[in-house]
């Protein structure tokens, strides 16, 4: 709507986007609105008050007070709302969502951004996905901190080397928007650019057909679990006394050191990488560390894996 | 600044003397917030990593370390002690006091490179010498660097200490110090209090970990 | 006591810039006077080091291709840019000259508490500034002023260690100033001069030293980790290594949050002494304004984290941060508030200080309620990142601090030097600089809501318009601030002499005369007033035109 009036109005894709445009609106507004009063007041003091003008002064008033105090509690109360109302956007918009239609695991490296779908489909600097769809994203880095910014859906995130972060995004207008890096990193950070393709159900499923793939991501981190030798301890059938995967992902885990925690992506990730700090209570310290022998996207597929059979969809 | 004449900023001697001792009260604060930042940083290991820092503690030489914090509380004692004697115009006393405090921190160092020789020899040094014990994974690697910059860090600050105790020690054998002027040994005693105190928190960090329980 | 009694007695001592003439005795000076001209000559030099790479940046940034610089270069240059301008210049822009200058001569005292202290910051501060500024010129670094981990231990080009080792060594040089200005504001106030009589530049100038002293050792350490990391590869930040590169972050903005403040209070206290003086009425709300000053030193220590809104923090921290943003932002509105309100029943004249005050009002006014819309953690999603932002902490250090400084600069200018600047050209300089930096960065906002994320080197055609009308602006403010040093320089020869007290300004340094002799006083004043005795019925003071109002004593 406000991209009609407004010139240069960026374009606005997205759920996020229609809710963070209200509150900025209504911010510039207020804002805008503060600044002329200020600015008014200068003038007026400053033309009415002016050397050798003839209106007429007073002694300074003693009980300034009276005015602090107001314009004091009425700032407060003001900038009060304005908090509560960002906060709540805030949570809103960036808590992992409970319920979600699709997932999309997301990799930065410099410079570029690697995608993978759950059905193995795999992009770079182009992300596709279905309109009217929450979209989980499980974000990574292989390097350094990079930004996943989408301006039409006012969304970024960052991507943060050694750990996993989650959000979520619901496009509501099909159509190619720009995808930028907004976290400095490094020589060629100004095109760590691509695009997002926003595109109808049907056009979509097209799309994942045309791909040509035919392992899932959960297949992939199937393999890979067998070949660095998971499945020897993990396995059911395994002599190895370790922890059981099926329907782990999800639930609550209690560990050696007395914590208790879900196991959700950021758990799985550390159990695989540092292993010491996450054993689970009742089970010897045995488990050896991948860290640095595993690639994040190597990571993600073992994760999608693991996911699988929590799900009931094992490959 | 620890010059006996008055400067012309100065009223009286009385000023002059508050002034150096709030500066050094000032900038005891800051180097609060310089150690503090560093502990911050273990602090926040300590508790992502428990089990490790444990295993990386138990490595630590805690006799050595004992026998410094030992002879640091006497250090700090015979500091004090040395302000009293100036006080009181026990002008030997002082001197014997000044130069016992300066003899003790040189021990401390003596002690501290020893250990470090044994640290070395025992594969502590992360990334330049390092060999994981059973059970050990990166982060103990992080405790040891934590070990080493903290205790070189404030191994720097005790050697400074030590050169401004023995310059006192060389003014007070000239007889510098009176009842009446005896503002640098009170604000080199501030900071010889705080060097010792850092090692007290230091100490709490590195020694008794994974020592405690079964 | 008239101001003109002063001047005329014959038993005056030599000024202290006449009393000696020899290099040496610049060099090893313990006069606070004389360490603030020698501070004012450097920070000037770093000022246009740094303004040389911000007017390269917006040449390039002409151009949507981005073709004039390679992006090796174009990161090296920001990262000048940002380096240089906050450490060798904001930081220790208004506290090491302006307040060197005249923290004891408000106070009334002879001198600083540790004047060898002060003359050995002067040393460090060059001593680190030229340090950097050469491994500038042999390669410089790409990390950008934020050294954010892991990239700056692990995949930085350039030299790393040496830019951390020079921000390391001026912190030594901002806390030795702080802590001088602590202590003597503690302990050499003249007599009578209690705290709520102190003027309020000496209450700012106090207030950031509190913030350097407390904040400076968190980043010397934070940046002593990471160049330890980077020469021997340990893992403090490294997540491979089992680190947490978001802790960098933490330390990082617990230091460069209160940083802002270290930037800005000075420059509030500088602008409450202009208009009060060229409104010839006492500040509205003195009190307040104190508490004001104070209260934002201490709550800027908890607002760090929202520099980190987006970077993965938990949510229960970000809300946090963001209501104590929030809750900064009411003492700033209080200080705005005040000003304005202080032009009411006033007696306004607009000299250029008073020009670059007003100015300062209305930046920062821009500047702040920006900051409440990036405080909005919905917002900040959004605008996190992008030019929104460095439009928004332009207008605080620049449109504010900046035009603060140069308006301190020439409210004392007859002071410091017994000259008198030619007050046409100074207006002009004003006005310019104003119309220049929201020409500049006006824009800014524009191109940040669209989405163009800070550091590219190169961009989307489509935001041209807005790139071009930024640089434009830039090349204003060029003119704006090149100006001062011309006909500044001009006037150290030329400008007609000052009275003691041009302005017919109240405040203990204008007892004394002008250029102040070396022990600042000829007798210890004896304060039994609040400051700020002005008048607005009574406009009886002297020009600096040379128009006399009315029967001059102050």
């Amino acid at each position: 709507m406000s991209q009609v009036w407004l010139p240069f109005w960026p374009k606005n894709a997205a759920l996020s986007a229609s809710l963070i445009d209200r509150i900025d609106i209504a911010e510039f507004c207020l804002v805008l609105l503060i600044l002329c009063f200020v600015f008014a007041m200068m003038l007026v003091f400053c033309i009415k008050y002016r050397r050798g003008s003839g209106a007429a002064r007073h002694a300074a008033s003693a009980k300034s007070w009276r005015w602090e105090i107001g314009w004091t509690s009425g700032t407060l109360a003001a900038f009060l709302v304005l908090f509560v109302i960002g906060a709540k956007a805030y949570l809103f918009l960036y808590k992992p969502p409970a319920r979600y239609q699709l997932e999309l695991y997301v990799v930065g490296k410099q410079w570029m951004w690697k995608i993978e779908h759950p059905g193995g489909q795999r992009e770079i600097d182009a992300v596709h996905i279905p309109v009217n769809r929450v979209v989980k994203v499980i974000l990574a880095s292989q390097d350094v901190i990079h930004s996943f910014y989408i301006p039409a859906f006012r969304l970024k995130h960052d991507a943060v080397p050694g750990q996993f972060e989650t959000f979520w995004l619901e496009a509501d207008r099909t159509g190619s928007y720009p995808l930028e890096c907004s976290e400095f990193c490094g020589v060629e950070h100004a095109h760590m650019i691509g695009s997002v393709t926003v595109m109808s159900d049907a056009a979509y499923a097209r799309w994942l057909g045309d791909q040509g793939v035919s392992e899932s991501l959960a297949q992939q981190g199937f393999a890979l679990f067998r070949r660095y030798g998971c499945s020897g301890c993990h396995d059911a059938a395994s002599t190895v006394h370790a922890p059981s995967l099926d329907g782990l992902f999800g639930s609550v885990v209690h560990l050696a050191d007395g914590r208790a925690m879900i196991a959700d992506e950021r758990y799985i990730r550390d159990c695989i990488l540092i292993p010491a700090t996450q054993r689970v209570a009742g089970y010897p310290p045995i488990m050896p560390s991948f860290q640095g022998q595993l690639s994040e996207e190597d990571l993600l597929r073992i994760l999608a894996y693991v996911k699988s059979l929590s799900t009931g969809s094992p490959p | 600044m620890f010059s006996g004449r008055l400067q012309e900023q100065y009223t009286d001697s009385a000023q002059q003397s508050e002034t150096a001792q709030l500066g050094m009260w000032v900038f005891i604060a800051t180097e609060i917030m310089f150690f503090g930042a560093l502990i911050f940083t273990y602090m926040i290991y300590r508790v992502a990593y428990p089990e490790q820092f444990s295993l990386a503690g138990h490595d630590s030489f805690i006799l050595l370390g004992s026998i410094n914090q030992a002879l640091l509380i006497t250090s700090s004692l015979t500091m004090v002690l040395a302000v009293r004697a100036a006080k009181a115009d026990q002008q030997r006393a002082l001197v014997l006091l000044l130069a016992a405090t300066a003899a003790l921190g040189l021990t401390f160092l003596g002690v501290k490179g020893y250990e470090y020789a044994k640290d070395v020899a025992a594969h502590s040094v992360p990334v330049i010498d390092y060999v994981f014990k059973p059970g050990e994974h990166r982060p103990t690697e992080i405790f040891w660097c934590f070990y080493f910059i903290s205790t070189g860090l404030h191994a720097i600050h005790l050697s400074v200490g030590i050169v401004l105790v023995l310059m006192l020690t060389v003014r007070a054998a000239q007889g510098a110090f009176s009842p009446g002027y005896d503002a640098p040994l009170e604000v080199i005693g501030l900071y010889w209090s705080f060097v010792d105190t850092v090692w007290f928190f230091l100490f709490a960090c590195i020694y008794p970990l994974g020592r405690a329980g079964p | 006591m008239s101001a003109l009694d002063i001047s005329a007695a014959a038993d005056i001592p030599p000024s202290y810039l006449g009393e000696e003439h020899s290099l040496s005795s610049w060099l090893f000076t313990r006069d606070h006077k004389r360490i603030a001209i020698l501070f004012f000559i450097s920070i000037t030099f770093f000022f246009f080091i740094g303004g040389f790479a911000a007017a390269l940046i917006r040449l390039q940034l002409l151009n949507p291709a981005g073709t004039l610089f390679q992006p090796e270069i174009y990161n090296r240059l920001f990262t000048m840019h940002g380096i240089v301008m906050v450490w060798f210049f904001l930081i220790p822009s208004i506290p090491a000259t302006l307040g060197n200058f005249l923290l004891p001569l408000q106070i009334g005292a002879r001198d600083l508490a540790f004047p060898r202290l002060n003359l050995f910051s002067w040393y460090l501060f060059n001593f680190s500034g030229l340090w950097a500024v050469y491994f500038i010129f042999i390669g410089g670094n790409d990390t950008g002023w934020t050294f954010y981990e892991p990239y700056s231990s692990n995949f930085a080009n350039g030299h790393v260690i040496a830019a951390a080792v020079a921000v390391f060594i001026n912190g030594f040089s901002t806390i030795a100033t702080a802590l001088n200005f602590v202590v003597s504001t503690h302990r050499l106030r003249a007599p009578g001069m209690t705290w709520f009589r102190l003027p309020l530049f000496v209450w700012a100038i106090y207030a950031t030293s509190i913030v350097m002293l407390l904040a400076t050792p968190v980043l010397a350490m934070t940046l002593a980790l990471v160049a330890i990391e980077r020469f021997w590869g340990i893992g403090i930040f490294n997540p491979v290594l089992g680190g947490d590169p978001l802790l960098f972050q933490h330390m990082f903005w617990f230091y460069s949050h209160p940083a802002v403040y270290i930037m800005i209070l000075p420059a509030m206290g500088v602008v409450s002494e202009l208009v009060t003086c060229f409104a010839r009425r006492p500040v509205f709300g003195y009190k307040g304004m104190c508490y004001a000053l104070i209260s934002i030193a201490v709550i800027g220590f908890f607002v760090w984290g929202h520099h980190m809104f987006t970077a993965g923090i938990s949510l229960a921290s970000a809300v946090f941060f963001s209501l104590m943003s929030f809750i900064v932002a009411v003492p700033s509105a209080i200080k705005v508030f005040n000003w304005t309100a202080t032009l009411h029943n006033a007696q306004i004249s607009f000299d250029a200080p008073m020009l670059y005050a007003l100015g300062f009002v209305g930046l920062f006014t821009i500047g702040g309620l920006t900051g409440l819309i990036l405080a909005t953690l919905s917002a900040d999603i959004h605008l996190q990142d992008t030019y929104f932002v460095i439009a928004h902490f332009h207008f605080i250090m620049v449109g504010g601090t900046v035009s603060a400084y140069f308006g301190g600069l020439h409210y004392w200018w007859p002071k410091i030097t017994g000259r008198r600047y030619p007050e046409m050209w100074a207006r002009y300089a004003a006005i310019l600089t104003f119309v220049g930096f929201n020409f500049t960065f006006l824009p800014q906002f524009i191109l940040g809501y669209l989405g163009m994320p800070r550091r590219y080197y190169t961009y989307a055609p489509d935001l041209q318009t807005w790139n071009v009308l930024s640089s434009a602006g830039a090349s204003i403010l060029a003119i704006a601030y090149a100006l001062p040093l011309i006909y500044l320089t001009w006037s150290l020869f030329y400008g007609r002499r000052a009275g003691p007290n041009p302005w017919g300004a109240t405040g203990l340094e204008w007892r004394t005369s002008s250029p102040p002799p070396k022990e600042n006083f000829t007798r210890t004043p004896l304060v039994t007033e609040m400051p700020y005795r002005y008048d607005p019925r009574d406009d009886s003071y002297t020009t600096q035109d040379g128009v006399h109002f009315g029967e001059a004593d102050v």
